[in-house]
Parts: C-alpha cells; sequence; structure tokens
C-alpha cells in the first residue's frame, strides 16, 4: 500500500497495460482497414473467439506454438472468406451479418471446446521474448522490452498499417472503395475484389487479436474475449480510421484497465468501489474523445453495399 | 418466373441453413430431424409454447422496434444492452419506493419508469454525438460496459435485499418487488403477460411516430440527409438526441418488462449484461433489419428470431446436445437467411433487367452516409 | 445499415412462409414417437413419485446450470455428486445456460416432461422458480446455492459453508507464506465469492498472515483481467494465492509462471498445476442428495435447507500430494477443520 507509486508498480503497470492492448490492436487495426473499404465488422468478437479457440486446441494436442499461430490466424483468414462472401459477393446487410458472426463465433467456439476439451487445462504460453540490452535497462526494461512476440508484433503493425494504407496502390484504391465506390469503379477498380481483400485482412488480424489472448493466457474458456472485440470496434471511432489513432485507444484503454486493477490489488481503491471503477477505461475513453473533439468522416460508403447498375 | 425465384431462395437459404445445422447434429450424434422437430416445436408447437416465444420476442420488438426509429434517422444504436439495464434499474427502484399503489398506478409508473430510465441512458450517446462529435458506435458500445457495472454495483450494494445481508449469502438481488407492480398473465396457464400487448403497442406507437408526426417526419429528413434538413431549417442536433432518446426508451422499456413480467418479479444480476437481457440489445439489431427498419415488420420478425431462441433451447433439452449448440444455430440461421435475400435480389434482377426502368435509382446508395451528422 | 427498398417485407413474409414449411416437414419426417420431452407427462410414476418400483426404474434427474459441467468448478460440482448417487439415475442437463429466462424455460421444460427431480443450480434462478415450483406439486425441485426453500413445499434448498473451506485454505496459506502477504482474487463482491473470501481472509489473519489483499475484477469471465489482478497482487508481494469463481484460471496461469502455490475452492483444481495446487476445498453434493431423495421417497418433496459443511463431510479440503506441504502447514489446517467440526472455530467471525 505505502509503496504504489515505485517505480516497480508503475512499470510492471505499463507492461500489463501493453499486455491488455495487444488484442484490442490486432483487432482494431483489422476493423479499421474493413471500414477503409467500406464494410462494417459486427462479427470481430466471433472471430476472435473462434480463432482463440482453434489456436488452443492446436497447441494443446500438437504443443506448437507455431503451429497454433498460424492455426489462429488460418481460421480469421477463413471467416474473413465467409464474411466476404457473405458481404461483399451476396450484398448483405452488414450489421446483421456481422451479428451474425458473431452468435456463430461464441456458440460454436463453446460447442467445440466442450466437445473435444471439456475440461479447462493450460497448454505451453507464448513466451517472453527479451530484447536484447534493452531488456536489461532497469523498469524500462520490464515494461516495454520484455513481451511476447506477438506484443511486439501488434505494434509493429501499425506503422506497416499505414503504409499499406497511404503509400501503396492496394492501399489507395481500399479507401477509394470506401470513400465512392462508384468512381472507383469508373476508374477500373473492382470494388469487390478490394472491399473482400480488405475483409480477408481484417479478419485474419481479428483472427490474430484472439490467438494473441488466449496464448498469453495458455488457457481457454467459454466467451474468452469478454467483449473485446466490441471494444475493438469501438476504438477504431476513437482512433479516427487513422493506425496511430487506434493504437492510441488501445494503449489508453488497456492502461487504465491495468491501473485499475493495479489500484485494486494494492488496495488504493477501496473494494466497495470495485465495480464502479471498472467503469473507469469506458468512461476515460469517452471521455478523452470529448475533449479531444475530433470532427473527423467516416469512410463515405461505409456499410454501403456496391452493385453496378 | 421472377415470382418462383422469390419464393425458393428464402426456401434454400432455409434448407442451406438447416444442412449445417443437420452436419453439427450429426458430428454430436443426435439425430437432425428429431432435432428440427423438436426446434418447431419447442417454438410454435403449443399455445403454450408460442406464448413462451411471444413472451421471448418482446425485448426483441422493443429494442427492435427502437432500432428503426434511430437507423431511420441515420443513427446507429449497439447500446441496446445498457439501455435496457438502465430501464430495468430505474422501473426497479420505482416499485421499491412505491410498492403499496394499487396495480392499475403502479403498472403504468414502472413501464414509464423504464421508458424514462432507458430514455436517459439513450440520451447520453445522443447528446455526446450531437455536440461533442462522438461516435455513437464508441459511445454506446462503451455505455453497455458502464451500466453492467453499474447494475453489479446497484444490485449487490443499495438495492440488495435486506434478507441477504442478514443470512450473509449476499446474492446481488433485489428484495421481491411489489405483486401490484406484476404484469398480469394474460392466457391463464401461459406465460402470455401484459409485456407482449404492451410492445406490440409500442412498436405501432413506434410506426406511428415515424410516420405520422412531424418528430418523425424530421428524424426521417435527417437520416436522409442532414444537410438538406438543416438548410429546411430543421434542428438536426436535437433529432439526433431524440432519435437515440426514443430508441433508448424502448430498449429501457423492455428492461421494465424484463423485470415484472419475469417469473421472477425482482432483479439479480449474475455478473453480465446477456445473464439479464440475454443478449437482447444486439438481437433486437437483427430483428429490426431484417424487418426492413420497419416498425410493423419487426413484430413478425422478432417473434420468428424468438422463437429460434425458444426452438433451439427446446431441441438442446429433448435431445441432450451441448446447450452452445442453440446460439450456434442461431448464428447460423442469421447468416444464411441475410445472405440469402440479396441473392435473390440479383437473381430477380437478373431474370427482370426491365424492373431497372420501371424503378428510380435506388435512393440509398446515392444518400450521404449516416455518420455526417456527426461532423456537421 | 440504411432505409431498405419496400420489398424487404415481402422477403419477411416468405421466410415465414418457409420456415413453417420446413418446420413441417421437419415434423412429418421426424420419428413418430412422441417429442422427447413430453413423453414423460403421460407416464404414471410421475404422479406417485413414493413407489417401490422407484429401485428399479431409474430416478429421473434433470439439471439447470449456468456454467459447463466440466467447468473444474460450480456446476462440475453438482453434475459429479449426481452422478455418485447410489441409486440409478436418468440425467438430463441444460448446462451453460446463464440467461435466467431462458434457465427458467429449460426448468418449466423439465418439470413438464416428467422428471422427478430438477435441480435448479443457480442462486439467481430461484426468483424464477418462485413461480414455477408451485404448478408442479409431483415435482421436487433443488435450488442452490441458497440457504432458504422461499417457503414453497416441494423445494429443498442447498447451500455450501464455503467460509469453512475458505478459512481452512486461509490458515495453510498463512502457514506457508514466507512473506505474509496473500492475494484473493475474486469476480464481483457478492454471493459464494464473499462466504469463501470472509473465510479464507479470517482463516489466514488468524494464523499469522500480516496482509490479506482482495482484488474483485468486476467480472466472472473476464480470465485476462484475472490474470492481470494475479500479476499485480504478486509485484506487491503476495507469495500465495487464491480465488472464486470460472476467471481464476487466469490467476493460476500466472501463479504457475511465477511458482505461488495456489489455494481452489468449488472443484479439485489440482489438475490445473498439479505442482503449485496446494489444496482445494471440494463440494461433495451427493451427502445430501442423498438425504432429499430419501426424504421424496418417504413422502416429503421439499420444504427444508441443506447446508453441506465440514462436519457432515459435504465440504472437504483435498490436499494435494503433489505439493510440497511441510507437516507443520498440514497440522495447521487439520486443526483448523477440527476446531470447525467441533465448534470451537467461526469461520465467519
Amino acid at each position: 500500500m505505502s509503496d504504489f507509486f515505485t517505480a516497480t508498480v508503475l512499470f510492471s503497470t505499463l507492461a500489463a497495460g501493453i499486455r491488455l492492448s495487444t488484442p484490442f490492436l490486432f483487432a482494431g487495426l483489422g476493423e479499421m482497414i474493413g471500414q477503409k473499404s467500406g464494410v462494417l465488422n459486427l462479427g470481430v468478437e466471433g472471430v476472435m473467439l473462434l480463432s482463440a479457440f482453434f489456436a488452443y486446441w492446436t497447441a494443446l494436442s500438437t504443443g506448437s506454438l507455431w503451429l497454433a499461430v498460424l492455426v489462429g490466424m488460418l481460421v480469421g483468414l477463413l471467416m474473413g472468406v465467409v464474411y466476404g462472401l457473405i458481404t461483399v459477393v451476396f450484398h448483405a446487410e452488414q450489421g446483421i451479418s456481422g451479428i451474425g458472426i458473431f452468435l456463430f463465433g461464441l456458440g460454436f467456439s463453446d460447442l467445440m471446446f466442450q466437445e473435444n476439451v471439456g475440461t479447462p487445462k493450460f497448454t505451453s504460453k507464448l513466451p517472453s521474448v527479451d530484447i536484447p540490452l534493452l531488456s536489461d535497462i532497469p523498469h524500462v526494461g520490464v515494461a516495454f522490452f520484455q513481451h511476447s512476440a506477438m506484443t511486439y508484433t501488434a505494434f509493429v503493425m501499425v506503422p506497416l498499417v499505414m503504409i499499406l494504407l497511404r503509400r501503396t496502390t492496394f492501399g489507395t484504391n481500399i479507401r477509394a472503395v470506401g470513400e465512392n465506390p462508384e468512381s472507383a469503379d469508373s476508374l477500373g477498380v473492382s470494388v469487390a475484389r478490394m472491399r473482400f481483400s480488405a475483409i480477408v485482412i481484417g479478419n485474419t488480424l481479428a483472427g490474430v487479436a484472439g490467438t494473441a489472448l488466449v496464448l498469453e493466457l495458455g488457457i481457454f474458456q467459454p466467451n474468452l474475449t469478454a467483449g473485446r472485440g466490441f471494444i475493438a470496434i469501438a476504438l477504431v471511432y476513437f482512433g479516427a480510421w487513422r493506425a496511430p489513432g487506434v493504437m492510441a485507444g488501445a494503449l489508453l484503454y488497456g492502461l487504465v484497465e491495468a491501473t485499475v486493477i493495479t489500484w485494486k490489488a494494492l488496495g488504493i481503491i477501496p473494494r466497495s468501489l470495485s465495480d464502479i471503477s471498472a467503469m473507469a477505461p469506458a468512461v476515460i475513453t469517452i471521455g478523452a474523445l470529448v475533449i479531444l473533439a475530433r470532427r473527423v468522416k467516416p469512410p463515405a460508403a461505409l456499410t454501403q453495399p456496391f452493385s453496378r447498375h | 418466373m421472377h415470382r418462383l425465384v422469390s419464393a425458393v431462395i428464402p426456401m434454400l437459404a432455409a434448407l442451406a441453413a438447416f444442412a449445417c445445422a443437420a452436419i453439427i447434429l450429426l458430428a454430436l450424434g443426435a439425430n437432425p430431424f428429431e432435432g428440427f422437430r423438436a426446434m418447431y416445436t419447442g417454438a410454435f408447437g403449443s399455445v403454450d409454447r408460442l406464448s413462451a416465444t411471444a413472451v421471448r420476442a418482446v425485448p426483441l420488438v422493443l429494442v427492435g422496434a427502437g432500432i428503426s426509429i434511430s437507423f431511420r434517422a441515420s443513427v446507429i444504436n449497439i447500446g441496446g444492452e445498457g439501455q435496457i439495464i438502465a430501464g430495468a434499474l430505474l422501473s426497479t427502484v420505482t416499485a421499491l419506493a412505491l410498492p403499496g399503489l394499487p396495480p392499475i398506478i403502479l403498472i403504468p409508473l414502472v413501464l414509464f419508469a423504464g421508458l424514462v430510465g432507458g430514455g436517459i441512458w439513450g440520451a447520453v450517446p445522443g447528446v455526446l454525438k450531437a455536440y461533442a462529435s462522438v461516435n455513437e458506435i464508441l459511445s454506446t458500445i462503451m455505455l453497455n460496459i458502464v451500466a453492467v457495472q453499474f447494475m453489479n454495483y446497484m444490485l449487490r450494494s443499495p438495492l440488495i435485499d435486506p434478507l441477504e445481508i442478514e443470512r450473509g449469502t449476499r446474492i446481488p438481488q433485489t428484495e421481491r418487488l411489489s405483486d401490484n407492480a406484476a404484469l398480469p398473465t394474460l392466457i391463464s396457464g401461459t406465460r402470455f403477460n401484459l409485456g407482449v400487448p404492451v410492445a406490440v403497442a409500442a412498436a405501432v406507437g413506434a410506426y406511428f411516430l415515424l410516420w405520422r408526426t412531424p418528430l418523425g417526419f424530421r428524424l426521417r429528413a435527417v437520416g436522409h440527409s442532414p444537410d438538406a434538413a438543416r438548410a429546411a431549417g430543421i434542428p438536426v442536433e436535437r433529432s439526433v438526441v431524440s432519435a437515440l432518446a426514443l430508441s433508448g426508451s424502448l430498449a429501457g422499456l423492455a428492461g421494465a418488462i424484463l423485470v415484472f413480467g419475469s417469473e421472477g418479479q425482482r432483479m439479480i444480476t449474475d455478473g453480465s449484461s446477456a445473464g439479464f437481457t440475454g443478449s437482447a440489445g444486439f438481437n433486437g439489431i437483427v430483428a429490426a433489419l431484417f424487418g426492413g427498419l420497419h416498425p410493423l415488420w419487426t413484430i413478425p420478425s422478432a417473434y420468428l428470431f424468438g422463437g429460434l431462441i425458444t426452438g433451439a433451447n427446446h431441441l438442446q433439452r429433448v435431445l441432450q446436445v451441448p446447450a452452445a449448440l442453440a446460439v450456434t444455430l442461431n448464428g447460423i440461421v442469421v447468416i444464411f437467411v441475410v445472405s440469402s435475400s440479396k441473392v435473390r435480389d440479383r437473381i430477380g434482377a437478373i431474370l427482370k433487367a426491365r424492373r431497372e426502368f420501371d424503378h428510380p435509382a435506388n435512393e440509398s446508395t446515392s444518400s450521404p452516409p449516416a455518420e455526417e451528422v456527426a461532423a456537421t | 445499415m440504411r432505409n431498405k427498398n419496400r420489398s424487404r417485407r415481402f422477403k419477411l413474409l416468405r421466410f415465414v412462409a418457409a420456415v413453417m414449411a420446413l418446420g413441417l416437414l421437419a415434423s412429418a419426417c421426424g420419428d413418430d414417437s412422441d417429442d422427447g420431452e413430453a413423453t414423460g407427462t403421460t407416464a404414471p410414476a410421475t404422479t406417485a413419485p413414493a413407489t417401490t418400483a422407484a429401485a428399479e426404474t431409474p430416478l429421473k434427474i434433470a439439471l439447470v446450470a449456468p456454467s459447463a459441467s466440466d467447468d473444474l468448478a460450480f456446476t462440475q460440482s453438482m453434475v459429479d455428486a449426481i452422478n455418485a448417487l447410489s441409486d440409478p439415475v436418468d440425467l438430463s442437463i441444460t448446462d451453460g445456460t446463464f440467461v435466467i429466462e431462458d434457465a427458467a424455460a429449460a426448468i418449466r421444460g423439465y418439470a413438464e416432461a416428467g422428471n422427478e427431480i430438477v435441480v435448479a443450480h443457480g442462486t439467481q434462478f430461484g426468483a424464477s422458480l418462485a413461480e414455477i415450483a408451485p404448478d408442479f406439486p409431483e415435482v421436487t425441485f433443488l435450488w442452490g446455492t441458497s440457504t432458504d426453500t422461499q417457503g414453497l413445499a416441494n423445494v429443498f434448498a442447498y447451500s455450501p459453508d464455503a467460509a469453512e473451506g475458505g478459512y481452512v485454505n486461509g490458515v495453510v496459506a498463512a502457514a506457508i507464506s514466507a512473506s505474509g502477504s496473500i492475494g484473493v482474487v475474486g469476480p464481483i463482491e457478492a454471493g459464494d465469492a464473499v462466504t469463501y473470501i470472509t473465510g479464507f481472509n479470517n482463516g489466514a489473519l488468524a494464523n499469522g498472515a500480516t496482509d490479506v489483499s482482495i482484488t474483485y475484477t468486476g467480472s466472472f469471465g473476464d480470465v485476462a483481467l484475472a490474470a492481470e489482478a494475479a500479476t499485480a497482487l504478486i509485484i506487491n508481494g503476495a507469495d500465495v494465492l487464491t480465488g472464486s469463481a470460472q476467471m481464476v484460471v487466469g490467476a493460476v496461469g500466472v501463479a504457475s509462471d511465477e511458482g505461488v502455490p495456489w489455494f481452489g475452492t468449488q472443484a479439485n483444481q489440482t489438475s490445473l498445476d498439479p505442482s503449485l495446487v496446494v489444496a482445494s476445498q471440494v463440494y461433495h453434493w451427493e451427502v445430501i442428495l442423498e438425504e432429499m431423495i430419501d426424504q421424496r421417497e418417504a413422502g416429503v418433496l421439499g420444504g427444508e435447507a441443506f447446508e453441506i459443511n465440514l462436519a457432515n463431510g459435504g465440504l472437504e479440503i483435498e490436499f494435494n500430494d503433489g505439493f510440497d506441504l511441510s507437516a507443520d502447514a498440514r497440522a495447521a489446517g487439520d486443526a483448523a477443520i477440527a476446531g470447525i467440526i467441533d465448534g470451537s472455530i467461526d469461520p465467519n467471525g
């Protein structure tokens, strides 16, 4: 209690915040890429759960984390293909189909878990990869340079996604079909193909998010994600469709969560306020947006199916 | 020919969904035909089942009607879960404060309290959107989280049944609420209670509000084009707040009905929102969109979705398959059906290309996006 | 998600028609025998619960529970108990049903289907049960965890005195803690979790612990948050951990990584880490289930609240042989058990 302000506690809270923000960051970036192309995906939570389960099951039955990550990604990719078929090929209502994917993922991951695993048991977890030299810096090393490879990857994704969307033809075309599909189409860009690709990339990232979550914990449970997929969707709006913005949102939410849980453990937050303080990440995220008061337009064609007339 | 396709495609979609379900059932070692039969009888097999399905559909109708209002104004409300909880809490507090009032006063009062509670919880993201440019998808998702924690706090602390403290069992529930507030059962021997006609009436009310009142006209105008609405002198900001407040109030009414039409006649939490709402805040969106964002069509749409839930649960009990199968089936049916409606359109369009000329250009693709309101 | 053209309403109608047609088709194709749930309603056995035939025909029991039947916690404890009964049992399970409305429908459905005993295995189902039980006077309902039957003649209530096992766990935890600082991870501060944690706190403090830090994460399901809570507790100096509810597996994972001993409750959690789980408080409901069934066979369908505790053997502290527990610590635990049984120790005091 007396040492709540000590460096050890402070930096370990930072480390916890970064760990918690990793799934948000992967899923948020994925959702952002999809929305940039004009497709809203409310099914992130379901995809995360499916990938989390299959990655866990793979790790449990083969013992290979590499294979587990691969399977988690593939499940995300597969769900991307499914969602692409639903929304791009069949032109389905994005709101409903996303909720359909969410329900399916929630139920099917639970069903598969009960049928194939049942009693919870641990698998090996993602090892912490210490960055040479940097991880030895007192305190700072613990906070920033002793994470799993997944966490580093999440943050490396931020500039990569920026480059993809801003500096490549592929990215320009994705943004074009999200802003004005008609003119993109008239310029010879295939709206369907761009959107399909964006959805597949986005869902693969959602799959990676679920994989990162489950392999950090080493165990799966029904509804393991506990709403993180929906928070990731919200963070895309926080980040105003920019990768660094999504990262800022993920970090803010994760750090506030970590701070609250640490302060509870230290007794700084009294037990009587445990639920009230659990509201803090949500309230502070809204509050931060109010203060920032950004007026950013979403991709103009978001949620609108496109078909040539 | 076109008519034939229109009839056949949804059949094929339903068949495809059932085929998927059949594969899963077979994998679980269950007989799919028995399964579907159980699903059908569980949802629609008797007066009792039909009533249970109606009761299960009530929150979906209300959330769905609310979603229709907000989406018509181009405001996306994913905050149904939180709004249901807010309505339930305020109506519960009302019943706790005034237990002695006669039913004829107390029942309308608690329902009204539900409307107000949900309305407040819906107005918050409305105000944030209209005056602080906070996107409503973000704020409604976040406010769902806040509502759950607030409910847990209220039910384990200020509103907890004093008996629970006395016994030391500390179950997070209120005391049994006044019987004067209980929604009466209308068909004896079934669960069919006053909540069902109230929900239907509310959906009809939402329809009249949208198409027969100046407010409804303003909401739809804002949804159609905020800039044009503003040019026509419509207060866009206030309309956005109204849309979300109205949408939230209908969800809040669902919350009140969940408390006072439930078998338990008290409010209790298992720590999550879904335990209390049954995820109606999300499923209501499905009901609304499937009903074409038309409050009246939301009624049969919600009833069907309610049947999907009660039917799948019955299937689980009869075949003794894992309960998670029910949610899985819901997801599969939603995905296939929503995909099919557009396939039908496309095939129909190919078969009857002439149709293009009969219709003016599709309005929805040329109208401005929902979020422009935020930017103004 | 925008306005749709007006032909949608017809699509909906067609879909309704399609579903109805398929449903009828499925009904026609389905097995000719009566609907599985309804078979029992016509069976005469349900109207006379106390028949001599009961010994030969298996007892029809249905269980409705909020979490999975193999959750290594609350629900599994009841499934194991029913399977441990000496009489032959025909058990139906609806697990993972945390939606209270759906659970109520399941309880009613099983009662209608001719089950003789329906177990509503969740405190949150009690309110619904109060409405359902009077409609089925021939059926015995078991409801827990609860300490009262709500005055219903055909309801038996059951509850664990979780504070007792919590106290014992706390005593042993304090005995093996070098720092005297012990961490606890809970869900929300309510129900069973509070009972267990209160007992644990009292036991630990009674045996020399200096600091018991209790963290409620605010969720029964958030495994990641439970893991971070455990991490924070360990950084704050805790060298022994315990916790209650399903999400604690996250905390066990962290304890495992950090080599911190763990105390379990509700079910034997040794399988999660065979070298670090010290002891688990295990619920053996069968002790009181047998009594309830005997009463039913004697014609008493309910009206009594049962409790499992250390004295009646319904609560058991299962020590893990894989953990190298010192003889002193074990003795302290055994002394606490004896003290609670003979009444010299009040775990809630």
